[in-house]
């Protein structure tokens, strides 16, 4: 150590090595480092004795409590079952209906659709049900496959053109794509189904013939609809596939576009399903 | 104005070391700049232009590999090659061969890798995404480097190795071994499938286990060990006081070497990781409180005597800040491995938060500082074009900073209480979606804050043009005139 100096701002020594002039000054360490480094080393050597630590060949010390983290979650899902368990029979026993009439586990089934809803439905129909275009707005009362409690619940459990066997299938011809309607005759039913929308329907109008002749079979006298097959009503403005311009009912009728969704009886249990059907009857468009 | 210019017949290679410093601006301004933009596409998703290339997904690993290795890596060769030269009195080992190989080498690594990302080919590890090919490139790369940092080392010219060097040869021994563990891969093509595809020789929470072994370092030695080595030489000299303490080094580099390759699992809290594995992550994160903050106190108190250079000299300012930062996250850090907090922070952004106030705080500020002490070293300028600039870029990234972390710092804390809220009768009381919807605002922000971070770099790069130029703003001293008028 040669050339140990003394640090006049600090009073420190120097070690007496020097780098390109870095010197370095020969301070002891902080007290409070070196406290505070041995409380964190007795705290941890703590922790092995009361959590799982040392591992040997195949198994592990256990520690005081034999806390097993794999325990506390059949801990917390017991616990979670034991919470639902007091009102999960009622609702795997009754009908979606009676349930509704029953005030207290209508409140459950609130507040567990809502739950449902939002994490299963809600990437599509939005939160709170407001839909969008391609996916039906679910807080009207315009229903594409009915509104009952019983027809929610089967379109949620066997979907719609999904690969359920029981779900809604019906597809609407592809009038212009098949050549069943020449482009002609697709813009003059678009006219008409513009005039029905919007409350200014043409009887007289060539649109008229061609609308009775093809659509009404489905679609029904007036546009009304029929929710057995699917068919939307046309005689007001709500659109769900499309938007109810001119252009786009006849993109429509050339090569129509369906909706689909997933027959959720696979993927979720049958009481939450009934839940869904009573908070989505409830969001405003329900019928009895 | 014009700077004088002269030359200098040391034996340093430090035409290499500019290479480095033009590289490590060029690649910081990419990083960040991709970083920008991702930011802003999970604020606003329609950015990802619905385009695979483009997307989210693939843009990510561009960001991470540009800034940590990119970036990072660049400034890690300029500073070592340059430390070690200095601080041990010879030039590099291999001459400029070795040296340029390692430079030219890098960059067409980085340009491989991103381009693979971009094109969809990644090993799917983080921070680890470069397919088999990549990896190995980047081994031949890393030897060479240690041939070129200890055959420097061994030819020296002074008894002793300064302690940058240390913290530096512990940066590249141990990112050596962890690169090779986390990339044993089988190249898929050995059994009829692609020659671009591997897989890993792990599976399952092994895979998972080894992958954070490596990702923990590579944040524990690439981005502390590392950059604390650059603050071991550039603190000192820039503040031109010895370091605090010599003991203090010693024992917090043993004490930090030694504990932070057992972090890891503290990744992986509650997860198929076996009970005492993650004991083990959390103990030893905690432990490594302390041996961090000894780079802290070291780095802080070396400024004692000369703490009026914060007011003199914006490029002190961003090494004190750094260190400031570094002592924040490496509380954060130890913090957040408890699993109680970790329950609550784990998934969320506030990991994000907490990442980018190492990255951005921490690393990028060590970085700008021994950046901005380079290069009117390295070009033989009388000093940087304009210090008023260096100030704006302080300013400007301490808010983007700023204005980031504490965004992700909500909107974490937000996202993990919305994820484990239950209603009275047991449902979950918000849905993901709901979350992410409640998060938007505060990504809006967290993509400002980039911006501002991005802006500030764009200024350095302005600087540093200006200066290689041999151009000096016309501006007054930057010292204030009190001050300056105090010291005569």
């Amino acid at each position: 150590m040669a050339n140990v100096e003394k640090d006049l701002i600090s009073g420190q020594n120097t070690t007496g090595h020097e780098w390109d002039g870095i010197k370095e000054l020969d301070t002891p360490l902080p007290k409070w480092w070196v406290y505070i480094f041995w409380a964190c080393i007795v705290w941890s050597i703590g922790y092995y004795v009361v959590y799982p630590s040392i591992p040997f060949l195949g198994s592990y010390t256990k520690g005081m409590f034999q806390y097993s983290s794999r325990n506390e979650l059949t801990k917390d899902l017991a616990a979670q079952a034991a919470q639902r368990g007091a009102w999960l029979k009622d609702f795997q026993g009754k009908e979606a209906a009676d349930i509704a009439k029953d005030e207290k586990l209508l409140r459950y089934a609130m507040a567990g659709g809502k739950a449902a809803f939002n994490e299963n439905c809600a990437p599509c129909h939005g939160v709170g049900g407001a839909g969008s275009l391609g996916f039906a707005n679910l807080t009207d009362d315009e229903w594409i496959w009915g509104g009952k409690l019983e027809q929610i619940q089967q379109t949620i459990t066997h979907g719609i053109r999904s690969d359920d066997a029981d779900g809604r299938m019906q597809e609407m011809t592809k009038f212009g794509v098949d050549g069943v309607l020449k482009a002609a005759e697709i813009d003059q039913v678009a006219d008409f189904i513009v005039g029905l929308s919007t409350g200014k329907a043409d009887a007289a109008a060539p649109g008229a013939q061609l609308f009775a002749d093809n659509c009404v079979a489905c679609h029904g006298e007036g546009g009304v609809g029929n929710q057995d097959m699917g068919a939307p009503a046309l005689n007001n403005a709500i659109f769900t596939q499309v938007k109810g311009d001119k252009a786009s009912i006849v993109a429509q009728v050339t090569n129509p576009k369906h909706g689909v969704m997933p027959a959720w009886g696979a993927r979720l249990p049958a009481e939450t399903i009934k839940m869904l059907a009573i908070y989505v009857h409830s969001l405003g468009g329900g019928q009895k | 104005m014009t700077q004088a210019t002269y030359m200098d017949a040391t034996p340093y290679q430090d035409d290499l070391v500019k290479k480095f410093v033009l590289a490590a601006t060029f690649w910081g301004i990419v990083g960040f700049l991709v970083g920008v933009v991702i930011a802003s596409q999970l604020a606003f998703p329609a950015l990802n232009l619905g385009l695979e290339w483009t997307s989210f997904g693939r843009l990510r690993p561009v960001h991470t590999s540009a800034v940590i290795f990119a970036f990072g890596g660049n400034v890690l060769f300029a500073t070592t090659f340059f430390v070690v030269q200095r601080t041990c009195k010879v030039g590099l080992y291999g001459g400029a061969a070795l040296g340029s190989f390692v430079f030219y080498a890098f960059q067409a690594l980085i340009v491989v890798a991103a381009s693979t990302y971009v094109l969809g080919f990644t090993q799917g590890k983080e921070y680890a995404e470069p397919e088999w090919f990549g990896d190995l490139f980047l081994t031949v790369i890393w030897v060479v480097y240690l041939i070129v940092f200890v055959g420097t080392l061994y030819k020296r010219k002074e008894p002793h190795i300064y302690v940058a060097n240390w913290f530096f040869l512990a940066m590249i021994i141990t990112i050596a071994l962890l690169h090779l563990g986390n990339n044993l891969a089988v190249p898929t093509g050995f059994f009829g499938g692609s020659w671009l595809k591997s897989y890993n020789i792990y599976s399952g929470v092994q895979d998972a286990m080894t992958q954070w072994w490596y990702g923990h370092n590579a944040v524990g030695f690439f981005l502390t060990a590392g950059f604390l080595g650059i603050m071991y030489y550039f603190v000192p000299k820039r503040a031109e006081r010895p370091v605090y303490s010599y003991r203090l080094s010693i024992v917090h580099f043993w004490a930090l070497i030694f504990l932070y390759i057992w972090a890891g699992p503290h990744h992986l809290h509650y997860t198929a990781l076996p009970d005492w594995t993650q004991t083990l992550g959390m103990t030893f994160s905690v432990m490594l409180w302390m041996p961090s903050w000894g780079g802290m106190i070291n780095g802080l108190m070396t400024l004692s005597g000369s703490w009026e250079k914060l007011r003199t000299d914006p490029v002190i300012r961003f090494l004190v800040a750094s260190i400031g930062f570094y002592g924040m996250s490496t509380f954060e850090g130890p913090a957040m491995s408890i699993k109680a907090v970790n329950s609550l922070s784990h998934y969320t952004d506030w990991t994000v938060g907490h990442v980018h106030s190492g990255a951005l705080g921490w690393v990028a500020f060590v970085s700008f500082g021994a950046l901005y002490y380079l290069v009117p070293v390295l070009w033989k300028r009388e000093r940087l074009y304009s210090m008023r600039l260096v100030s704006y870029h302080f300013w400007i990234a301490t808010i983007g900073i700023v204005l980031y972390i504490t965004a992700m710092w909500i909107s974490g804390i937000m996202q993990g209480l919305m994820w484990r809220s239950y209603d009275d009768l047991g449902f979950l009381q918000y849905s993901f979606i709901e979350t992410v919807a409640a998060m938007h605002p505060y990504y809006v922000i967290r993509a400002a804050g980039g911006l501002l971070f991005l802006a500030g770099g764009l200024i350095m790069a302005y600087n540093f043009i200006q200066t290689i130029a041999g151009n000096l703003r016309d501006e007054e001293p930057y010292e204030a005139p009190v001050a300056a008028a105090a010291r005569g």
